[in-house]
């Protein structure tokens, strides 16, 4: 099944001075169909916000294609994006720096407003979006230092639901609040994907939120996706040490102090990343078909690229959980 | 025995455009030597002033009155040689971002040995030699090699590692960490975690751990406070304080954070925002986003008042809060 | 070691730096941390000087006794009741020719500045918004003319076009564009990564519309800035040009032609000393000027943050 948003074999290619090619995707597939919200989920430099920044256009893929609505996402040059694809929408990480300072929400809201509504409705129509995020109507003829970071991040949301959009890519976007407006911003996303019928990618490093609030869950590790499943199986039973590693990460409330899990060792630089699997200097199972990339095997609803669910090489010891 | 920093009653006030602004009210905290506390709360709760105010890093024209005791000095009382008697061999600090604590253009050694030399009055090879046994007791691998590199060719768990040996290098008995794990990811924090553990394990070292993240205030202290607009709202053993919160603000928290256990359902948020410092309404500070506020709330800021085991909090409706353990 | 991929976690939302390095226009008006330009004593005197010099132009006629082209038998007469700055080579009233001069000099000046903020602005603009070919092609272009003396180049062109004053002009914003569209390129480039300009292109918004509503007014502010400071610089090159023979052609009353006309005898200092006093309030006046707003404007010298 291809989805609303269709990711195939994208490859992301950085030259840099004094380390030449760092491949920061390094061949990730991923679909999102309408009405689901699919988790992605990695730590700092895994490649996860150059996904994103390839999957809605901002930079081309150095292989691979994206797909949206069955029609292929163009990189964004020089040039007015094309309209088949301003369905495809993102929300940013810092909402600090994704409105712009000198103009007003209202004007930048506006931006978006097909120009198919004329007239006094394109004011209608700008009230209607800061209603939909819980912004009162004065807020369009304000600047955005005039609100706080959650604030803030609501009226990107608006801006991004301007043109009605049918997918919306949000890369990190309550990493830069305080608790209690993370819970408002992500309980606004996830309201709006229901409501509208949305798909929706959400990009996180906090395996914890991505577990409360998507569908599908992806974790990628040092440009590829390692393990992909239904959200509650991935965080009930993960078929990947890394996927194990980072739930045993989480620090849990209890009765008594109990500290995280830790992980042996630091993620490799993408310039030199180790051959075969490339969690392998860090997994506590590494054994013999490691040395080998591993294909990303298919678990029935799920998939997972590690050895250890291959029958064939596995000693049977999957990952207790 | 005496607390190793015992705060009492401490209130600051800061010059703001418009006249003072009172930052923090009333906050009382005890920490014991080898003790891990923990202080909770959102960005502006006034943690972070706390710690400022501890090291003497206030701005100039603060208003402090209360006490704060460290090791029997008085720290409030303390002149600029005082000071710089208690930052780094007395109590030291850690940040949240370790690149701004770090200097860029010096090797990582060369800020280790400076410290010791300066406090420790070392020579150059004690110095050396009790760096390489710092950065090894932070588990930097290969700390001879590491000595000479410089801040930014670590990553950032490794910058933080450098930066807790720096802090450490005088042997404070005091650590303040100030959310130094907020920019790291998961299982670098994880071990950053297990590190701060094992110091005060080992060495004694008393932490005062700053988090928003109540996940890692339960993981790593035994006794927490809960900071709301400048006040403590509730204090106890961290496992009965995350576990059966009695005061609404904690719970709300609680309620806000993604569970991170088998129970998949939406966060709560708490509505509304906290007030600004000068804006606290009359009253309790969280009334106006409170589901139990009662006219009572509105009259003045309840005190902290002792409830069951160990436990204070400054609430006077009490309510019955359902709180599923997450 | 391993930052690699734009990928940052939890920066912290209390430092907010890229908000400070926006607020400019605000604190122009006067909105903000710092005292507005009419604030500052030394300012507020350069804009005093300025006022005057720019009433002194429009009144020219009104203020100069006589007529700045007028020749008359009393050669070399030293200054006195009749002629507060004395009399030229030819007998033409200092004074006047001074005065005149004013309604050569400042709107030249500002021809010359505001022409070439707008061409290198454009410029940087585009190349810093394109990047690769298009930027590098720009860079080494200014690099071209950053290897000349600007003098040199100005006199080159000027006498490569014939020597007369609009020649002058083009060779003074030959010379001159360059540092605006190095420095609006640089602001472009911090302000590329910026997401607002981002979210306005995914949204539709055709990249002439970003540049001229998002990209330029985050960027223009360093230019502005420069611009003030160039303006003494541009009255002091075209005061160099006329005093070679290469800018506006005798009679007509330029500050440096005059200087240079003075310069040959030094024995009747009044000839040049005028003009020159002239030109020196004028620059100063625009460099205090630029300095001021630059504090104004510019928080790397801000006081305080």
């Amino acid at each position: 099944m291809t989805g609303l948003l269709d990711i195939s074999d994208v490859e992301v290619e950085y030259r840099s001075r004094g380390r030449g090619r760092v491949l920061a995707v390094a061949g990730v597939s991923l679909d999102v169909a309408a009405g689901q919200i699919v988790g992605l989920v990695g730590e700092s430099g895994c490649g996860k916000s150059s996904l994103a920044r390839v999957a809605v256009g901002l930079t081309p893929p150095s292989a691979g294609a994206v797909r949206f609505a069955g029609q292929p996402v163009t990189p964004l040059g020089w040039r007015r994006r094309p309209d088949t694809e301003i369905g495809l929408q993102m929300v940013f990480q810092n909402p600090y720096a994704s409105l712009n300072p000198r103009r007003t929400i209202g004007a930048q809201l506006l931006d978006g407003v097909p120009a198919t509504v004329t007239g006094a409705a394109r004011r209608d129509r700008v009230r209607e979006l800061l209603d939909r995020v819980g912004m009162p109507n004065t807020a369009a003829e304000r600047y955005p230092h005039q609100f706080s970071g959650g604030q803030r991040q609501r009226l990107a949301i608006a801006r991004a639901l301007a043109p009605q959009p049918r997918m919306i890519i949000a890369d990190e976007p309550v990493t830069a609040l305080d608790a209690s407006s993370q819970a408002q911003v992500v309980n606004l996303l996830v309201g709006l994907v229901r409501d509208l019928d949305m798909g929706m990618l959400f990009i996180s490093h906090d395996l914890a939120l991505v577990h409360e609030i998507a569908d599908a869950t992806a974790v990628m590790y040092l440009g590829r996706i390692v393990e992909s499943a239904p959200t509650r199986e991935l965080w009930r039973n993960p078929r990947h040490p890394y996927t194990r590693a980072l739930i045993d990460a989480v620090p849990r409330i209890g009765p008594t102090p109990r500290l995280p899990a830790t992980l042996a060792g630091e993620v490799p630089d993408p310039a030199n990343a180790p051959t075969g699997c490339r969690f392998r200097p860090r997994c506590p199972h590494a054994f013999a078909p490691c040395g080998d990339q591993p294909p990303t095997l298919d678990l029935g609803g799920r998939s997972a690229a590690c050895w250890l669910n291959d029958p064939t090489s596995a000693p049977a010891t999957v990952p207790a959980n | 025995m005496a607390p190793l920093l015992d705060v009492d009653s401490l209130a600051v006030t800061l010059p703001g455009p418009r006249g003072p602004l009172p930052i923090l009210h009333d906050v009382s905290l005890t920490v014991d030597e080898g003790e891990l506390v923990g202080i909770a709360g959102e960005s502006g709760c006034g943690k972070s002033l706390t710690a400022q105010t501890l090291l003497g890093l206030l701005p100039a024209g603060a208003r402090i009155t209360g006490t704060a005791r460290f090791a029997g000095t008085d720290l409030l009382g303390l002149d600029n040689r005082g000071w710089q008697r208690i930052r780094g061999a007395g109590i030291a600090m850690v940040f949240q971002d370790p690149t701004a604590a770090l200097h860029p253009m010096l090797t990582v050694g060369r800020q280790l040995t400076e410290h010791m030399r300066v406090h420790l009055r070392l020579d150059r090879r004690s110095a050396t030699r009790r760096a390489v046994e710092l950065l090894d007791q932070v588990r930097i691998p290969d700390p001879e090699q590491a000595l000479r590199a410089y801040p930014h060719q670590f990553s950032g768990g490794m910058r933080q590692r450098a930066a807790i040996a720096i802090a450490l290098a005088a042997r404070p008995r005091l650590l303040i960490a100030d959310e130094p794990t907020t920019a790291l990811d998961v299982t670098v924090q994880a071990g950053i975690l297990a590190l701060l553990d094992r110091l005060r394990a080992e060495t004694g070292l008393a932490v005062a751990f700053i988090t928003h993240d109540l996940g890692v205030l339960s993981a790593l202290t035994s006794r927490g406070y809960v900071f709301y607009a400048g006040r403590v709202v509730e204090t106890g053993p961290t496992g009965s304080l995350l576990t059966a919160p009695t005061h609404p603000y904690t719970a709300a928290l609680l309620g806000a954070r993604p569970h991170g256990t088998q129970a998949v359902g939406t966060l709560r948020p708490i509505p509304g925002a906290p007030p600004a410092p000068g804006e606290a309404p009359a009253g309790c500070p969280f009334q106006p986003r409170c589901r139990y506020a009662e006219p009572a709330c509105g009259t003045a800021p309840p005190p902290l008042a002792p409830a069951a085991a160990d436990r204070s909090v400054a609430c006077v409706v009490r309510p019955h809060l359902e709180v599923t353990a997450r | 070691m391993t930052m690699i991929a734009p990928d940052p976690v939890a920066p912290d939302p209390k430092v907010d730096r890229a908000l400070t390095r926006r607020r400019w226009l605000g604190r122009l008006r006067g909105g903000s941390a710092g005292r507005p330009v009419w604030r500052q004593p030394i300012a507020v005197v350069a804009l005093a000087i300025l006022g005057g010099w720019l009433l002194v132009a429009i009144l020219a006629p009104l203020v100069a006794p006589y007529d700045p082209l007028a020749q008359s038998a009393d050669t070399y007469a030293a200054p006195s009741a009749t002629h507060w700055f004395g009399t030229d080579s030819l007998g033409r009233d200092i004074f006047s020719r001074v005065v005149h001069g004013a309604r050569l000099s400042i709107p030249l000046a500002l021809a010359i500045v505001s022409l070439a903020l707008l061409v290198g602005g454009l410029l940087g603009l585009v190349a810093g918004y394109l990047g690769r070919f298009a930027d590098e092609a720009l860079m080494r272009l200014t690099d071209l003319v950053f290897a000349f003396p600007q003098i040199i180049l100005a006199m080159a062109v000027t006498a490569a076009f014939g020597p007369n004053t609009r020649n002058a002009v083009l060779a003074l914003v030959i010379v001159s564009w360059p540092v605006y569209a190095r420095v609006i390129r640089s602001a472009v480039l911090s302000m590329r990564g910026d997401d607002y300009l981002n979210a306005a292109r995914l949204l539709g918004v055709g990249p002439v519309r970003a540049l001229r509503r998002d990209v330029l007014p985050n960027s223009i502010g360093p230019a502005i800035v420069l611009a003030t400071l160039e303006l003494g610089n541009a009255v002091l090159l075209l005061a160099a040009l006329s005093f070679l023979g290469l800018g506006p052609r005798p009679p007509a009353a330029e500050w440096g032609s005059m200087v240079a006309l003075g310069s040959q005898d030094l024995s009747m200092w009044w000839v040049s000393v005028f003009p020159g006093l002239a030109i020196l309030t004028v620059v100063m006046a625009f460099n205090v000027l630029g300095d001021a707003l630059r504090d104004r404007l510019d928080p790397r010298y801000a006081k305080g943050r």
